[in-house]
């Protein structure tokens, strides 16, 4: 092992590892820096010169993030040179920016704002620039707004969309005073590869990238007295919501969130979960049959490996860059769909209510949620399926509004109908529960016996590796799947779409030698995804994805085909998984897009 | 009386057509004898900053690398700068030659010129020299190819890091230093980067040695500089010279008998006011009396019609253009300066603020990430300092 480097950070000596940063030794000390374009999920830029210290021996400053821990350095991370250094830079930035912070949307949550309260910015000692004025709004996207008037060009977006997502949607263009973050031909969000993950959302400093919110929409219908509102909430949520209100990270809140929404004003309170289940017996059931098809040799025209189809960043994604995989995707709506083509058609004929007057509502962790709810072929109630989704911020935001305290809320069940879901639909909200759901049934239906892992927990597919691979071999089935037996099923997980890229390039023999694919867009799964509380981390997305599985196991059923209400509504009205009405209302085709 | 002249040099533009001999000649010797050579020779890059060249390239061939790279930076983008231009029209195989010596020491078999985007017209005549170059290595079986890469007209990719990123077909921005090129340059790999007359002079090292070299310039500064002389001057050019002269013994030959002021070193660089010529040498900092200036070798001259303010507002003009973007206190700073200095001269902002923008100035030489915004105070708070008046009326 090599040696620590011992160095003295404001006269506390502190060891780090070699090839630490000057920020993270400081850390270590529990001293703080101020950063703006450092962010933990991302490579260091040190563009922002923010956290710029003095070192002894260093005639300039240097940048704390970007500079490594010496053996024998010594900082300063307060002296008088460094924080006139650090107000110069502030207010280079605000020179530069669009400071109408009481009428942002960011207004209490942007960082810059932040720090220059924390500096007690009280003047400007430079001329406004004022070269924002020149810049348009681009409102073009369903999901994303870019007001390019608030960016200070950290570019933690740029990097967020090249190193975590591979989309490259966003980049530099330009130099100097031009020089700004731009979309291929700075044509809109809406006309490129973006494929609405948010997760530049989730890291913009500013109010420089922010989602589209559509609060106001929610309280007018929930105003309306003739309209009956529906909300239903997605697996991620309960684990990341608590966040807003200063609760720690990995806190659930499921019990609070349904009691919130329904002060909130909301006539049924529902759970994406249900959906989730349902999404299983569907998905599962195709699966099996695909597989039926091929490793029987019934078709040799089924594609095999079936790929998830919940995340619609994904979805974007594939069909911008992978055209030629497009049909290893499953047909499968993702839960949000599936609910909200329920909600007006299953729902409204049982609660005897006219669909035209229902307004469907989900809660998400996801902004390209937003952007799925409005693709055109999501009306197969006859209206839209979906009429507004809110991120899991903005449903703070209305709870904040409300008056509510939501940290001594009691807890409270949600409605019934489409309201019971069990742990397999729970963990949907982590990178890899898709597949353990799956799993779960699939294995059962086949060989009428429980998945062989010790308290139904598949391992193997769980955790924050970028791609994990499971192998479960098939022994002794039932005698309908008899062509099973010895087969090995080889699935695969891929969370972040630069994971899901490396897959996708996979080549043909070594991707077709899977059998099921689970892809989500963001890191970790929809618990870390862009429309989750800011800041996002790697630890955070640690404790979210703990209370996921802690929410799983105090479930009283896993196993989604046990879920009564989905057994309730195959009976009552869908028939069986796949079936036509099935079809009709819970599958969806994809569309071919450009590539940039 | 007679005026004294600078003694004219002819090492550089000098050819014997001797390359052949020469090359063969150094690579006889062993490479720690060869980096020895250029140790003692005290040779500095002749970009403007000044690095030891010897120093580079035992750094380089001691850095752990599975691949090297020897880049002839010739990006000459520094306004009043126009030598390389030259060297690479006239004595390119002495460049290629040095560049060959050096990837023999450091261990690397590819060699890049990074060519400025405007001498695109070169690179046919290139070419032909790096093919006849190419085709003498293959006789003697030295393992070493040379290209061209054309820039695309950024200022800043002359820096290394940026001209890095360039090279790799990225957006030319600087990178952070630590890690230093000789341990992590081109495609992550140790590199050597030098000047196209740095690397000149290093053939001229290897063809008379270290010593004779030497005898040559003064103490930290050893050795002669091209330096491309405009403005206001009757013989404006491309002049050899030793370092260490006066500048007013240069004034004295170059200007026009009414100079005011002379930028050294380019916008970059710094205003030396009349006043100040005597006290002021042309050479890298060391133990020289007065004030040294070191510089990538341009020299203007500016006489009495000229406005100060407007060569400033010129320069800034160009900062806020060619700053890359990425830093604030580069992308934003350069356009307070320029903003500011209009403004003070519209009689919007009194003189006063001229002293807030000199503050400035130290915060961005404290702060931006690379020579580019390190360097503007240079030239800014010697304008201003020494023609305050001219910024105000």
């Amino acid at each position: 092992m090599e040696n620590k480097v011992q160095l003295t950070i404001n006269g506390q000596i502190v060891e780090v590892q070699p090839g630490k940063s000057i920020l993270e030794a400081a850390e270590k000390l529990r001293i703080h820096i101020p950063t703006l374009c450092y962010h933990k999920d991302l490579c260091v830029k040190g563009n922002c010169r923010v956290c710029v210290v003095e070192s002894k021996h260093n005639k300039r400053l240097v940048a704390a993030c970007a500079t490594p821990a010496e053996q024998g350095m010594a900082i300063v991370t307060n002296s008088l040179k460094v924080r006139n250094a650090r107000r110069h830079i502030i207010q280079l930035l605000l020179a530069e920016h669009n400071a109408d912070c009481t009428k942002c949307y960011k207004n209490g949550q942007c960082e810059l704002q932040r720090i220059a309260a924390d500096l007690k910015i009280l003047n400007q000692d430079f001329s406004e620039l004022n070269q924002w004025k020149k810049y348009t709004v681009d409102y073009y996207s369903p999901s994303i707004i870019k007001n390019d008037s608030k960016c200070i060009r950290c570019q933690r977006c740029v990097r967020t969309c090249a190193e975590l997502q591979g989309v490259n949607a966003l980049t530099v263009a330009h130099k100097g005073e031009k020089m700004k973050i731009s979309t291929f031909l700075a044509k809109p969000m809406s006309e490129v590869v973006c494929t609405n993950c948010g997760q530049c959302v989730n890291h913009c400093p500013t109010g420089a990238l922010v989602e589209r919110n559509y609060i106001e929409e929610v309280w007018a219908a929930l105003a309306d007295p003739t309209k009956h509102v529906i909300v239903q909430t997605a697996p991620a949520v309960r684990v990341g919501l608590g966040e807003e209100f200063g609760l720690e990270p990995g806190t659930r809140v499921t019990g609070k969130m349904v009691t919130a929404l329904r002060q909130l004003g909301f006539d049924t309170v529902l759970d994406t979960d249900f959906t989730a289940d349902l999404t299983i017996l569907e998905e599962g059931t195709e699966l099996l049959g695909r597989l039926k098809s091929s490793v029987a040799g019934d078709n040799a025209d089924v594609k095999l490996p079936v790929i998830s189809s919940c995340s619609p960043g994904w979805i974007k994604y594939i069909e911008h860059l992978f055209p030629n995989r497009l049909s290893h995707l499953s047909s499968c709506k993702s839960p949000q769909q599936m609910f909200g083509a329920l909600a007006k058609t299953y729902y409204a004929a049982s609660r005897k209510i006219d669909p035209k007057s229902i307004v469907s509502v989900s809660i998400m962790p996801c902004t390209a949620k937003k952007y799925e709810a409005g693709r055109p072929e999501m009306c197969s109630s006859g209206y839209r399926d979906v009429d507004y989704v809110l991120t899991t911020r903005e449903l703070a935001i209305m709870i904040k509004q409300a008056g509510l305290d939501f940290g001594v809320l009691s807890e409270s069940a949600y409605d019934k109908l489409m309201g019971q879901s069990t742990g397999a639909a729970a963990i949907f909200g982590a990178t890899g529960g898709v597949m353990e759901a799956a799993l779960r049934t699939v294995y059962e239906v086949v060989t009428g016996r429980e998945v062989p892992f010790e308290a139904l927990n598949i391992t193997p597919v769980r955790g924050m590796e970028g791609i994990r691979e499971a192998a479960i071999e098939v022994k002794n089935p039932l005698p309908e799947w008899q062509f099973l037996d010895g087969v090995t099923l080889r699935c695969a997980v891929a969370h972040g779409l630069v994971n899901a890229r490396k897959l996708m390039e996979l080549p043909a023999e070594r991707f077709n030698q899977y059998h099921f694919i689970e892809i989500m867009a963001c890191p970790g799964g929809c618990l870390g995804g862009g429309g989750q509380p800011i800041p996002t981390s790697p630890e955070i997305r640690n404790r979210r994805m703990e209370a996921i599985y802690a929410e799983d196991m105090g479930m009283p059923l896993r196993k989604s085909h046990d879920n009564p209400e989905v057994q309730l509504l195959y009976a009552n009205y869908l028939g069986s998984p796949n079936s036509k009405k099935a079809h009709e209302l819970l599958h969806t085709h994809y569309t071919l897009r450009e590539r940039f | 009386m007679e005026q004294q002249l600078l003694k004219r040099i002819d090492l550089i533009f000098n050819d014997e057509n001797d390359w052949q001999e020469i090359l063969d000649q150094t690579l006889a010797h062993d490479n720690t004898y060869i980096i020895n050579a250029l140790v003692s020779s005290e040779l500095k890059g002749r970009g403007g900053a000044g690095f030891p060249t010897g120093l580079k390239w035992k750094l380089t061939s001691e850095a752990p690398g599975i691949e090297k790279y020897m880049i002839c930076n010739a990006d000459e983008g520094e306004p009043g700068t126009f030598k390389d231009r030259e060297i690479l029209s006239r004595v390119s195989f002495k460049v290629l030659v040095a560049m060959a010596v050096c990837a023999r020491v450091i261990g690397a078999k590819e060699g890049i010129i990074y060519l400025r985007g405007e001498y695109k017209y070169l690179v046919p005549q290139l070419n032909k020299t790096i093919a006849e170059f190419g085709a003498y290595c293959g006789r003697t079986g030295l393992d070493f190819n040379v290209r061209i890469f054309l820039g695309s007209g950024a200022y800043i990719c002359g820096e290394e890091t940026a001209l890095f990123e360039s090279l790799e077909g990225h957006r030319g921005e600087p990178r952070n230093k630590p890690p230093f090129p000789t341990d992590y340059g081109f495609r992550g790999m140790p590199t050597v980067v030098n000047n196209v007359e740095t690397l000149v002079h290093a053939y001229t090292i290897f063809k008379y040695g270290a010593a004779r070299f030497k005898e040559l310039g003064v103490a930290s500064s050893r050795g002669t500089k091209l330096f491309s002389v405009s403005g206001d001057t009757p013989i404006a050019g491309i002049y050899e010279l030793e370092l260490g002269m006066s500048l007013s013994q240069f004034v004295e030959e170059f200007g026009d008998g009414d100079t005011k002021a002379v930028q050294v070193g380019g916008a970059s660089g710094f205003l030396v006011p009349r006043k100040k010529f005597d006290e002021t040498t042309i050479g890298f900092q060391g133990r020289l009396t007065g004030v040294s200036l070191p510089t990538g070798g341009s020299m203007m001259l500016f006489n009495s019609s000229r406005s100060m303010y407007n060569v400033l507002n010129n320069y800034l003009d160009f900062f806020r253009e060619e700053s890359c973007g990425q830093c604030t206190p580069c992308r934003v700073g350069c356009q307070i300066l320029h903003k500011g200095i209009e403004e003070v001269k519209r009689g919007e902002r009194n003189a006063k603020y001229l002293q807030t923008l000199l503050l400035l100035t130290e915060t961005m030489q404290l702060t931006a990430k690379c020579g580019l915004g390190q360097s503007v105070a240079n030239s800014f708070s010697s304008i201003v300092e020494n023609f305050w008046e001219e910024m105000i009326y």
